[in-house]
Parts: structure tokens; sequence; C-alpha cells
């Protein structure tokens, strides 16, 4: 759970992924569109990897990758993304948390 | 129906007592050959075709007798097929699994397909139906509050298609990005199951006018963000292609038998199956993008604004139907 969580405060803009998930290449895709730098954890990579994805789904991300999180804080996953884009939100909650400037 | 082969052919196996008897019985009913009213004539000739001609309409009669009881058995036949039928039709809606004379697998996703086509032929005439609805009262200067009870209609329909959408990705994801319950004009320019909010955008954008200064950024910041989005999930449709063809292209094509290899290629066909299964979550985020893309046009733009919105988005769409029902009637040489 600390692992998780430390990790999620690191940078401005996290995402844990798998490296398998196409999804979760998209996010990122769009995240590098957006100039924004996330970290990357990919959980397949990790020895501890379950226990992360474990630890994520506790912390109620549904489903458990990709997990976004934006100034420390849990944004969403795929469909939140999508949708805190279109509205706009998105670009404004990177923008608070210093992960782009415009 | 084995024994229901019909013969017609007219028997002339009768014994010759039955025959005389019946044409005891039957005299009544011989049309009289000779002028002569006397015909109990013993002229040999004259019996001879009187007998044969009573023979001709006992095998008649009897050829009609068959014919009328096979027949009789074909209605029943065919009163019980229909009731089949029904009964078929009725378990396979209920999604019962039924196999078809092809192989099982093809006839259930055969069902979803055939039952979104239904739904979704459904669903467009009733938007249809609510489109003209809009079109009236636009044309006839409604309030904006009429206008807004409709165009609400109008955007919580399209919420039912994308329903109907979730539920057929799950069925039969194939079949959604074929994009064969579309026309083909449509189809040519299918992106992961449908429309490309950021085309349709572009499109609104001259025929808003006049919009705000903030209306304006506003549409163009929501064009940009669906080309985006688009973009990206088009990039993770491309790595998962990619990484279909390294799953099914990896492993040695050594000689065949050889124990390592079958567990090779069905751990491979695993792998696989695992990745075509994200291809729903895909069309999923597609169609959320359009949903989410709509509703904040909405948001954009006033009442009456989105009412011509929408209503340029199906003239756009109806005319790509109409087009492809052209170029399907074009005369070729």
């Amino acid at each position: 759970m600390e692992t998780v969580k430390q990790l999620a405060s690191e940078k401005a803009a996290v995402i844990f992924t798998k490296s398998s998930c196409c999804i979760c290449h998209s996010v990122k895709t769009l995240f590098y569109e957006l100039g924004a730098s996330p970290a990357i954890h990919e959980l397949d990579r990790y020895a501890n990897g379950r226990d992360m994805e474990w630890a994520l789904r506790n912390l109620g991300c549904n489903p458990a990758l990709p997990a976004v999180f934006i100034g420390g804080k849990y944004v969403g996953s795929s469909k939140d993304i999508i949708s805190y884009h279109v509205d706009g939100s998105l670009k404004q909650m990177l923008k608070d948390a210093k992960a782009i400037w415009f | 129906m084995a024994d229901g082969s019909p013969r017609t052919d007219i028997s002339t196996d009768v014994e010759t007592d039955d025959k005389n008897q019946r044409f005891d019985r039957d005299q009544y009913a011989i049309a009289p050959v000779a002028s002569d009213s006397s015909d109990k004539s013993k002229d040999p000739k004259d019996q001879k075709t009187l007998r044969r001609l009573a023979q001709n309409r006992e095998a008649a009669r009897k050829s009609r007798l068959r014919k009328k009881a096979y027949v009789q058995q074909l209605e029943s036949s065919r009163l019980k097929l229909t009731q089949l039928e029904q009964e078929l039709q009725r378990a396979r809606q209920q999604g019962i699994f039924i196999s078809n004379s092809g192989d099982a697998a093809h006839s259930n996703s055969g069902n979803g397909a055939m039952a979104f086509d239904v739904e979704y032929g459904r669903w467009q005439e009733e938007h249809n139906r609510q489109i003209n609805e809009l079109r009236s009262a636009v044309n006839s200067h409604a309030s904006d509050a009429e206008l807004r009870i409709i165009v609400d209609g109008v955007l919580a329909h399209y919420d039912e298609v994308f329903r109907l959408k979730g539920t057929a990705a799950k069925a039969d994801v194939f079949h959604l990005l074929s994009g064969m319950w579309k026309t083909p004009a449509e189809r040519c320019f299918l992106w992961l199951g449908g429309f490309r909010s950021s085309e349709l955008l572009k499109l609104l954008v001259t025929q808003l006018e006049p919009l705000t200064e903030q209306q304006l950024v506003g549409i163009n910041n929501l064009q940009q963000s669906s080309q985006q989005a688009e973009d990206a999930l088009s990039q993770g449709m491309e790595a998962l292609q990619q990484s279909l063809a390294e799953t099914l292209s990896s492993g040695s094509l050594g000689s065949s038998g050889n124990s390592g290899n079958v567990a090779n290629y069905m751990g491979q066909m695993a792998m696989a199956m695992g990745k075509l299964g994200t291809l729903e979550g895909f069309i999923r985020q597609a169609d959320n993008l359009r949903q989410q893309t709509l509703q904040q046009m909405h948001r954009i733009l006033t009442t009456r604004q989105s009412a011509r919105a929408l209503l340029a988005i199906h003239d756009y769409f109806s005319r790509l139907r109409a087009l492809s029902s052209l170029w399907l009637a074009r005369p070729r040489e």
C-alpha cells in the first residue's frame, strides 16, 4: 500500500500500467501528446507487481489498470481520462499540478 | 415421409372379381357409350369397352384419394414446420444456445450480430422520428423551452445507442468493428466502430455561425481534444495489432508432432486470445469519446444551436446513407 502511494506522489503525473496493456498505451500516448511527462510504472516488471495491483484496487481503482494519479490524487482509469480530457478538466488538473504549463 | 411418394400411374392390377363387382355397382355411373339405351347388350366388344372405362374410373378415383391423403400429409407437415421454426426463433431470442447446421460458435455470434442489427434499425427509426420533430420545431420557431425538451430527448436517445453498442461489443466485437451494420459509404469512414467526433465538429463549425468568441474557443478546443483522444486510441490499437502479430509469429516452426511445439502453439493462442479480449475495451472507449463529445458540444452551445447541430449531423449521415444507396444502384457497363 505504501509503495503505491509513495510512487503516486513522486511526480506530478503518475500512471500505473502493464506493459502488455494496449489501453494503457493509449493513455500514455495522450499524456505525451499533452506535453506531460508522466512517471510510468509497469507493474508486470515489478517483483511485487501483483501486490501493488491489489493495493490499487483497494484504493478504489476500478479497473485497477491503467491508474492515473495527478498531484498525488487518483484521477481515474481510461474512461475517466477520456471524459476529463473532452471537457477540458484534464488539462486544468495537469496545469494545477504543474505537470504542464499551457 | 417414407411412404409419401405419390403413385399417379393408373393401376391396372385390379382383381378380376373385384372389377366385375365394381362394374355392377358403378353401373349407374357408366356413361352410355352406345346410343342404344339397352346396355344389357351381350356384345363382347361393348362389354370390354365398358369394363375398361370402369377400370379407368376406378383407378382415377383411387388416384384422387391417394393424392388427397398426400396433400393432407404435406399440410400437416408444413404446420408442424412453422411451429418448430417459431419455437426455435423464440428459444434463440432467449439466448439459448442452438446450433445451426454450421458450427455452434458461429451461430452464437450470429445471434449477437443479428440482434444488434435489428435493434440498431429500430434505434435509427426512432432517431429519425425525433429529428423530424426537432426540424418542425425549429422551422416553426418554437420556444427555447420546447426546443430544449426535444434536444434533451435526442441526446438521451444517443445514450441509448451507445448502450446498445456496449452490449453488442460484448456479444460480437468483430461485427461492430466490421461496420457491416452500416451502409457502405458510412463503413468507409468508420473509425473504431463508429464516427470520428473530430470530423463531425469540423463539419459543424461552419454551420453553427454565428458563435461567440468563447463558444468558438470552446468548439475548437473540443475538436482538438477529441482529435488527440482519437489519436491516442488509434495508437493503442496499432500497439495491439503489433503485439498480436508478434505473439502469432513467434515460436519455432520446427518439426511437427514435437510436444514442445504443441505446448508453444497453445500458449501462443492463449496469449493471442487474451489480447483479442481487449478489443471490446477499445470500442467502449471510442464510444465513450463520442458520447462525451456530443455532451460537451451541447454544453458549449445554446439550445437553438444544439438543435441546429443535431439536425446538421443527422443530415450529413442521411446523405452518406443515400450516397450508399445511389452507389449500390448505379448503372454498370
